[in-house]
Formats: C-alpha cells, sequence, structure tokens
C-alpha cells in the first residue's frame, strides 16, 4: 500500500492493528474545517472501516484568554466579553455575570428589571433551541428545517433589537438591573410572538420527530447514563436527557424563577433522541415561563441605586444560570478593586465534550456527527 | 450502414447532447427553484428572469475556476475518474425512446443495454475517491460502491418483471405492447398506451423509485458525498471543470431515472393520451413524435420534481440501516414481484389480480418496517417533572441506569 | 459562623479599609457547616465560608482522601464537580490557590474545597480519579497555571498550541507586549 497521506501520518500516530489481521485502522481527522463540528472543533477519529474506535477531541482553536482579560477590565465592561462567550445566547450569558456581581455587592435588582431579564433570557434559550434544532436536523441530512427555524429566531432577534439595539452582541443588562426599559409596544410585541414560536416549536416537531428515519438515526445512538453523565460533570438538556432532573432554574432558584411554575422535560434513556426532544419540551416550557412573567410585568424602576462604576467588598462567589446548553456558571475573586482579582468561568459546552468519546466510540462516523450535535456545542464558549 | 444512417446517427448524437446539456442546466435551476419554495425562500432570482440564466453563470464559473489537482493523488485516476463517471450518463441516453420508433438508436435489447451502461458510474465514482488521496472521498467512494452496487441488484429485477410481463427486452415493446406466438398460440401482450405498467405493478413502481433514488446517491441515500459526514464524498477534492462534469453526469442521471421510472411505469410518449388518440391517424410523423416526446419531458421533469421535493424533506439513512434496507427489504420484494408476475401470467390470470396481490404486500411491508422495533413512532421516554423550586433531594434514575433498547452499533 | 473563613489574601495586599463581602449562609449551609468538621475531623480541615457557601480548605497531601470522602459519605455525597480553578497567589504569599466547587444533588449541598501549592513547582494531585469531570479542567489549568496534577492520564496542552511557551493565565504574565507567533 503506498498511501503518501498515511505514511506522513503514520510517524504521527502510532497505527493500531484492527480486529481483523493484516489490516490497520484509519485515521481521520474531522475539522476545524468540517460542515458538521459546528465551528473549530477537531476530532481525531480511528476508524475501522466505518466504526469509529478512538476519539481524540481536540479544542483551542479559539481561545482568547478572555477570563485573563477579564482581570483587567471594568466589571462593567466583562459584560461584553461574556456577550462573545456563548454566542447564540448572549442574554444568558450576561445574566451570570450579573447576577454574580450582584450577589458579591448584595445589591437587589428592582422586581421589573428581573422579569425583563427573565423574559429575554427565556427568548433567547428558544432562540438557542431553534438554532439547535436546524443545525442538528442538517447534521442530519435534512436541509430544510434549518430554514424555518432562522426564520423564527429572526422574529426574536428583531425583538431583540427592539429592546436592547443589538441582535446579538447585546450588552443590554447591567448590574443593578438593566440599560434601559422596554418599549412601549413591547408586551403585545412579544406575546404575539410567543403564539408565533409556538407554531414554529411545533412544524419542527411535526417535521422530524417523528419521522421514521430520523427515529432510526436518533434512538439508541449516544446513549450516557445518568451517574456517568454526573460524573462527567454535564448539565443542562444533555444531563436531563440521561434522567437526572438537574435544572439550576429549581434547584438553586434565582432572579425570580421561583415565583414562576414551569415543568422541567427530563429524558429517560440518555440517547440522542431524548437530547433532542427534551430541547422542543424546553421551548414550550420557556415560552410558558415568558407569558407568566408578562403577566408579572408591572411599571417601575429597571435599574436599582449604585454606584456607576461597581466597586465590589472582597470576597469571592460563585454564580450560576441554567444556560440553554447548560449550567454556565462564574467564580470571581474580589480583592474590593474595580476589577475581578480572577475570574472563571464554568463553561457547560467544555464539560459536555468531555463526554465525546464516552458516547461515539463503537458507533458510524456518521452517529458521531449526531452525537456532536446534540451535545450542542458553541466552540466560543468552550475555548472562551 | 449505409451513409444517409451514419449522418442521421451523428446528428442524432449531436442533438442529443446538446438536449441534455440544456435538461441539466435546467434541472439545476429547477432543483433550486423547488427547494427554495419547499424552504420559503426565492431561490436564483438575479441572473436573467426568474435566475434562469442563474445555471449558465454557473457552468461560466465552474469552467474558468482553477483546476487543482492534490499532491499526492494519482494524477492518472484522478482525470479519468470524472470521464467514467460522465460518459455512461451520456451514454444511456442513446436507447432511450423519445416516440415511436424514435430514438439515436433503437435497440432490441434496450432493458439489457440500459443495465449494463448504469452500472459503470461506480467505477468512476471508486477511482475519484481513492485517487484523490484523501480520507473522506477514499470513504466515499468505498460507500458508493457498497450502496450503487447492492441497490443495482433489485432495479435490475425490477426491470426484470417489466421483460417478463412483456416478453421483450425492447424499450419500444415495453411502451407499445408486443405480439409473441408461441406455436400456433398467438398473444397480443399488452403496452401502456392504455394502462401503465405502475398500475400493473405498484410494487415494482415503489421498488424502482427507492433503489433509483439509492442509485443517484439522493437524500434520503445521499451517504457517499454526505455533506456532513464525509464532506463531499469522492468529490471534495474536485475542483472547476473536473467537479463540474461529475456535476453533470449526477443530473443526468436523476434524469435518466426519472425518464425511466416514466418509460417502464408511465407509458412513455404514449400515455395518458397517445398522440394518435389525440389528432387521428393522420398526422405528419413530426407532429406525432414532437407531441410523444412533449408527453415524455413533461412526466419526466413531474417525476424529476418529486425527486427533488424528497431531497428538501427527508434526512439521510445511516449506512448500516442503507444496506439493511436494500437487503433485507427491497431484493426480497423484487423477487416475489418478478414471481408474482411470472405466476400471473403462466396462468393467464386477468392482470389486475397482479395489482390486487401487490397492493397489500406493500401495505404489509410498510407495517412491518415501522414496527420493527416494537409499535412505537416516536419514543416515550422523555416526561415533564413539576418540582418545586428549591426542593432538597432530587430524584435520582435508579443505581443502574436501564437502557430502553440500545441499538448495538456494530452491525 | 464568622467572617473569618471569608478572610482573603489579596485583602492584604490592599489598604485596610478594603470592605469584607457579607457572609449569608442559606440554612443548607449551616447545615453542612455544622456537619463538615465531625466529618472530615482528622484530615486537618479548617471549615469557614463566603457569602453563601461552605469552604473548606485541605492540605494538598489530604485532597484525594477528603474528596472521595465527600463523594462517597451518604450525608454528603458530593457527586458533582462544577468547576475546578486556579487562582494566583504568588504575589500575595508565592502559593497557588487550587479551588474546587462542588454539589450534591441528593442533599441539595454546596461547597467549595480549597487546597494550595508553593510557587515553585506547584503540584496537587489530580481528582480524575474521584471525578472524571475533572479531565478537561485540570488540563486547561495546566496549560494557563503551569500546576501539575499528579496521577492525570494525559496533561497534553489543550487549549494552547503544543510549543507554546509560558503559562498565560499567571499574574506575572503580561495582558500584552508580548511575542504571540
Amino acid at each position: 500500500m503506498t498511501d503518501p497521506v498515511a505514511t506522513q501520518i503514520e510517524d504521527k500516530f502510532t497505527y493500531q492493528a484492527s480486529s481483523e489481521p493484516g489490516t490497520v485502522d484509519m485515521m481521520v481527522n474531522m475539522g476545524p474545517q468540517h460542515p458538521a463540528t459546528h465551528g473549530v472543533f477537531r476530532m481525531e477519529l480511528r476508524v475501522d472501516g466505518e466504526q469509529i474506535q478512538d476519539v481524540v477531541p481536540h479544542i483551542g482553536y479559539l481561545h482568547r484568554g478572555s477570563e485573563k482579560l477579564c482581570e483587567h477590565e471594568l466589571y462593567s465592561q466583562i459584560i461584553t466579553l461574556f456577550d462573545r462567550f456563548d454566542y447564540v445566547s448572549n442574554f444568558n450569558n450576561e445574566l451570570v455575570i450579573v447576577s454574580a456581581v450582584e450577589k458579591l455587592m448584595g445589591v437587589e435588582p428592582p422586581p421589573r428589571a428581573e422579569l425583563i431579564r427573565i423574559i429575554m433570557c427565556e427568548f433567547n434559550r428558544i432562540a438557542s433551541h431553534l438554532l439547535f434544532y436546524g443545525t442538528f436536523a442538517i447534521d442530519m441530512g435534512a436541509i430544510t428545517p434549518v430554514l424555518y427555524n432562522f426564520r423564527d429566531r429572526e422574529k426574536i432577534q428583531s425583538l431583540f433589537e427592539s429592546v436592547s439595539g443589538a441582535r446579538m452582541m447585546h450588552n443590554y443588562f447591567r448590574v443593578g438591573g438593566v440599560k434601559e426599559d422596554v418599549k412601549d409596544d413591547f408586551t403585545s410585541r412579544a406575546l404575539a410572538l410567543c403564539d408565533e414560536l409556538e407554531r414554529g416549536v411545533d412544524e419542527t416537531d411535526k417535521l422530524l420527530t417523528e419521522n421514521e428515519i430520523f427515529v432510526e438515526r436518533t434512538t439508541g445512538i449516544g446513549v450516557i447514563s445518568g451517574e456517568d453523565a454526573l460524573d462527567w460533570g454535564l448539565s443542562g438538556p444533555v444531563l436531563r436527557a440521561s434522567g437526572v432532573p438537574y435544572d439550576v432554574r429549581v434547584d438553586e432558584p434565582y432572579s425570580r424563577y421561583s415565583e414562576l411554575d414551569f415543568g422541567i422535560p427530563v429524558g429517560s434513556a440518555g440517547d440522542c433522541w431524548d437530547r433532542f426532544y427534551l430541547r422542543i419540551l424546553e421551548a414550550r416550557e420557556s415560552l410558558s415561563i415568558i407569558r407568566q412573567a408578562m403577566a408579572l410585568l408591572e411599571p417601575g424602576d429597571t435599574m436599582a441605586q449604585i454606584r456607576r462604576i461597581a466597586r465590589p467588598p472582597a470576597g469571592e462567589v460563585y454564580a450560576h444560570c441554567e444556560n440553554p446548553r447548560g449550567d454556565l456558571g462564574v467564580y470571581i475573586v474580589s480583592d474590593g478593586g474595580e476589577r475581578p482579582y480572577r475570574l472563571k468561568v464554568r463553561p457547560p459546552s467544555f464539560c459536555n465534550l468531555q463526554a465525546l468519546k464516552d458516547l461515539t466510540v463503537g458507533h458510524y462516523i456518521a452517529d458521531a456527527v449526531v452525537i456532536l450535535g446534540t451535545l450542542d456545542i458553541v466552540l466560543g464558549e468552550v475555548d472562551r | 450502414m449505409s451513409f444517409i444512417e451514419v449522418v442521421f446517427a451523428i446528428a442524432g448524437l449531436f442533438g442529443l447532447f446538446t438536449g441534455l446539456a440544456v435538461a441539466v442546466l435546467s434541472l439545476t435551476w429547477m432543483e433550486r427553484k423547488t427547494l427554495a419554495r419547499i424552504q420559503q425562500r426565492a431561490g436564483p432570482s438575479v441572473v436573467g428572469p426568474h435566475g434562469l440564466l442563474q445555471p449558465v453563470a454557473d457552468a461560466m464559473k465552474l469552467a474558468t475556476k482553477e483546476d487543482m489537482i492534490p499532491n499526492y493523488a494519482d494524477k492518472l485516476l484522478f482525470w479519468m475518474a470524472p470521464i467514467f463517471v460522465a460518459v455512461p450518463a451520456f451514454m444511456i441516453w442513446i436507447a432511450i425512446p423519445f416516440g415511436d420508433n424514435l430514438a439515436v438508436r433503437v435497440l432490441d435489447l434496450g432493458l439489457l443495454y440500459l443495465v449494463a451502461i448504469s452500472g459503470i458510474g461506480v467505477v468512476g465514482l471508486l477511482m475519484g475517491g481513492w485517487a484523490s488521496s484523501s480520507r473522506y472521498s477514499m470513504l466515499g467512494g468505498l460507500r458508493a460502491a457498497a450502496q450503487l452496487v447492492s441497490y443495482e441488484i433489485p432495479i435490475v429485477i425490477v426491470i426484470l418483471s417489466i421483460a417478463v410481463l412483456v416478453q421483450s427486452l425492447s424499450l419500444d415493446a415495453v411502451i407499445g405492447g408486443n405480439t409473441i406466438s408461441i406455436g400456433d398460440d398467438t398473444r397480443d401482450l399488452p403496452g401502456q398506451g392504455a394502462i401503465p405498467f405502475a398500475f400493473i405493478m405498484p410494487m415494482g413502481l415503489l421498488i424502482f423509485l427507492i433503489a433509483g433514488l439509492a442509485e443517484l446517491g439522493r437524500t434520503p441515500f445521499d451517504i457517499h458525498h454526505a455533506e456532513s459526514e464525509v464532506v463531499g464524498g469522492p468529490f471534495v477534492e474536485y475542483s472547476g471543470a473536473h467537479w463540474a462534469v461529475f456535476f453533470l453526469a449526477e443530473y443526468l442521471n436523476t434524469f435518466v431515472i426519472s425518464a425511466l421510472i416514466v418509460i417502464l411505469f408511465f407509458g412513455g410518449w404514449s400515455w395518458p393520451a397517445p398522440p394518435e388518440s389525440l389528432f387521428g391517424n393522420d398526422l405528419s410523423s413530426t407532429a406525432t413524435n414532437l407531441i410523444g416526446g412533449a408527453w415524455l419531458m413533461i412526466k419526466t421533469y413531474l417525476v424529476a420534481i418529486g425527486i427533488f421535493w424528497i431531497r428538501g424533506t427527508y434526512p439521510r439513512l445511516r449506512i448500516d440501516q442503507l444496506m439493511a434496507f436494500a437487503w433485507q427489504v427491497l431484493i426480497p420484494l423484487s423477487f416475489v414481484n418478478l414471481v408474482l408476475i411470472a405466476i400471473v401470467l403462466f396462468y393467464d390470470w386477468p392482470l389486475w389480480v397482479m395489482t390486487a396481490v401487490s397492493l397489500p404486500i406493500i401495505l404489509g411491508v410498510g407495517i412491518a418496517v415501522q414496527r420493527r422495533r416494537g409499535a412505537r413512532g416516536r419514543p416515550q421516554t422523555v416526561r415533564i417533572l413539576r418540582r418545586s423550586a428549591g426542593e432538597i433531594g432530587v430524584p435520582m434514575p435508579p443505581a443502574s441506569t436501564p437502557v430502553t433498547d440500545q441499538v448495538q452499533a456494530g452491525g | 459562623m464568622t467572617t473569618e473563613g471569608s478572610s482573603n489574601p489579596p485583602a492584604k495586599r490592599r489598604e485596610p479599609e478594603v470592605p469584607q463581602a457579607a457572609v449569608a449562609l442559606p440554612p443548607e449551609g449551616i447545615a453542612l457547616a455544622a456537619l463538615l468538621p465531625e466529618a472530615l475531623a482528622d484530615h486537618g480541615v479548617e471549615v469557614g465560608a463566603a457569602i453563601d457557601e461552605v469552604v473548606c480548605t485541605v492540605p494538598a497531601d489530604r485532597l484525594i482522601d477528603v474528596c472521595r470522602l465527600l463523594k462517597d459519605e451518604p450525608s454528603l455525597k458530593f457527586e458533582y464537580l462544577r468547576l475546578l480553578t486556579v487562582v494566583d497567589y504568588v504575589e500575595q504569599v508565592g502559593e497557588f490557590e487550587v479551588v474546587y466547587h462542588l454539589f450534591s444533588l441528593a442533599n441539595h449541598h454546596k461547597m467549595v474545597v480549597k487546597t494550595r501549592t508553593a510557587e515553585r513547582r506547584p503540584s496537587v494531585p489530580s481528582v480524575t480519579s474521584v471525578w472524571r469531570g475533572a479531565d478537561w479542567y485540570e488540563r486547561e489549568m495546566h496549560d494557563l497555571f503551569g500546576v501539575t496534577f499528579e496521577g492525570h492520564h494525559n496533561l497534553s496542552p489543550l487549549v494552547l498550541p503544543d510549543d507554546f511557551d509560558g503559562f498565560p493565565g499567571r499574574k506575572s504574565y503580561p495582558l500584552n507586549d508580548y511575542e504571540e507567533w
């Protein structure tokens, strides 16, 4: 066999004997430029025919040292950096950093601001899940759902634009409240949008979940048990699909989530189908949260009376919120200055991605793509 | 062969080549427009009216692009692969009848010729996959080989059933009917002018359509150039004109499968109304042929739109599911179809018996495929849990989490 | 519960009037803080508090024992490792602090485990044998701070290029003015 590429790579990877005598396993390098790796993620697959024997994930292509950068920025400037971690659920990220600083300072934002935050975060959760359905369908070879989902996501983004002035990198939440109150037509717009989104999610549900090929491709693929999932530190839909009903919104209620009534979708098979369908149900729960929060919304202040430049007391704090991808946390060590002494993010995608090897080995190459799709990683957050 | 015949053959080939090039351009435009409509987009709309000139612009772009060959590629095979794929795609059209006795060459063994030629393309895919010296294209080439060879079998068996029905391997007989005599017994076998074979052999049509999709490598069987898995499969290293030739062949094959479905099951140029029945027998032969050709083209384009529609709808199968479907479902079914038609003809039963038997079989197999893993459409594994906020003691799954029927990946 | 546990080394660097964050443990936290000294009696553990978390400081050589106990003891059962990080206190006390944030789903407890290691050849035992999820955290921290996690199966660079020189997470590493490529 004179495969020049093979001989080149042979120095780097030791070939391992495959199950059949006289053959070697093939290394397939997926990424960092690959349509299915959702950004700049690379995995080295060792395959025996089509079957995966080993996976070595490589991350860090997007590493910007954001945590180090945060140590050199004012607290209000850090919010903009958090927007850029998980760039498809920006509001959820902003909420984490502002609630951490508020916790450190002992500041209570006004109730109206809290509700606006919740509404924005839940809309953002739906937007993020919509993106997931679409890209996941593309991973499976269905090219149509993504356009339907983008159509709906577009509507959410125009709502965001009317509220915060930006479609993606909002920088809208502030320590102690939100930047400004919502516009007058916000309530009617948001409620109308809820109805549209409900239709959109139902449409995706109809298009994909009952499709025979879809069910065939996802059930029993990438199974992880609840105990293993906890051991790996997985969170969010990936953990809940394995039967562990851990949701920060309920387990450690922050903001005003304890006043709202909502269910947590929990799977039991821990496979790709559960992880997908759970997100459909979650989007519906988010809609119900938004409607309840809209009903509670009363006029009032949207910003607490605090110093313009936050100067929290010395101490350390860990605050976390339920991101669309899981439990996003931030650990801040403050020395009493205007800038944090140390800031560390707990990125849910990063933790979820760790379990990739456990999930994929033994499956086919096509399944690796599906499994990676259901982990729903955002590389901006994995690498930071 | 007289001089005139040679001239006609060359003129026919030239016309065919031009016509097919135009057909491919129109098909790419149609596919993009169909998909766009399905996806609530506008599709190509800038170049020419309704974007009609978009394919021309695309072709010019592809022709002028740099044609790159990877350093480690096997250059000879790399160059030859597109030719191996494209030439058979053109050659099939020589035998396709556009009207009564109207083809570039009217072949008595037309069906055999179709089957023989359509098998060559896979060699080109395999060559391209190997020669590119890329892991993706290699995987894609091997996938193509496995898939195309498997799905060739049901196609051949279905074509054989048609041949049994008309007792001839000529495509003209398939459309116009055939008269055979065994001893003193002369029997008129049906053509499709009155009743298309789709109604006699619904099972054959279904098998041919599904296997045809697989043969084309179209959704849901597009695993050999699955974008999200092997990026572009055998084509991943090709660019410019070489890639355009692969592309051309792919659309030609789509067109040929659509045309074959029309010819074998929907009466080709004669159904739903043969030209004679419309305008009487005093019509000039040119007009007859034009009307027949138009019928064929209209129906072919409709079938092609159906294929594009499927592309906009379904996710793709995995390789083991794809192979299992071919060997466990389609091939046995195609043999059942063959045996059934033979029995019906042997005992001289009326042909609707064939239809009556086929329909329940299709239904039964459909239900069996659906229920293979127990009766369920969607798995009932996700439930909504309501917990009060901050409740202590998260209900955990049992210690050794039983996982619902875990499909073993290693087939 | 006093505020002693929340006194941090960085406070020493600043002027004495720096305000300290108030400790306000939730009921579960108070119960846990009462439980811990007994459960971890012979491991040389100091138990304190920071805002709403119970903090316990462990000597590096007892870390694995303590972590295993925290995970396996039914009344504690910290089966979820939320976060693992390193804080650089080299300027103040010449030490790195390794911080583990734990959560128990069964008992709804949360706590922070801290351990310290010297600036020269910083090294703490790896907890990957206790929580597999610590794997990438430890690799990342090894990249950024140069802290070696003894017993980790593979500490190859995760977020940095293979040939990167230096430990960019440390305070001594400049934010800019360095050769990037």
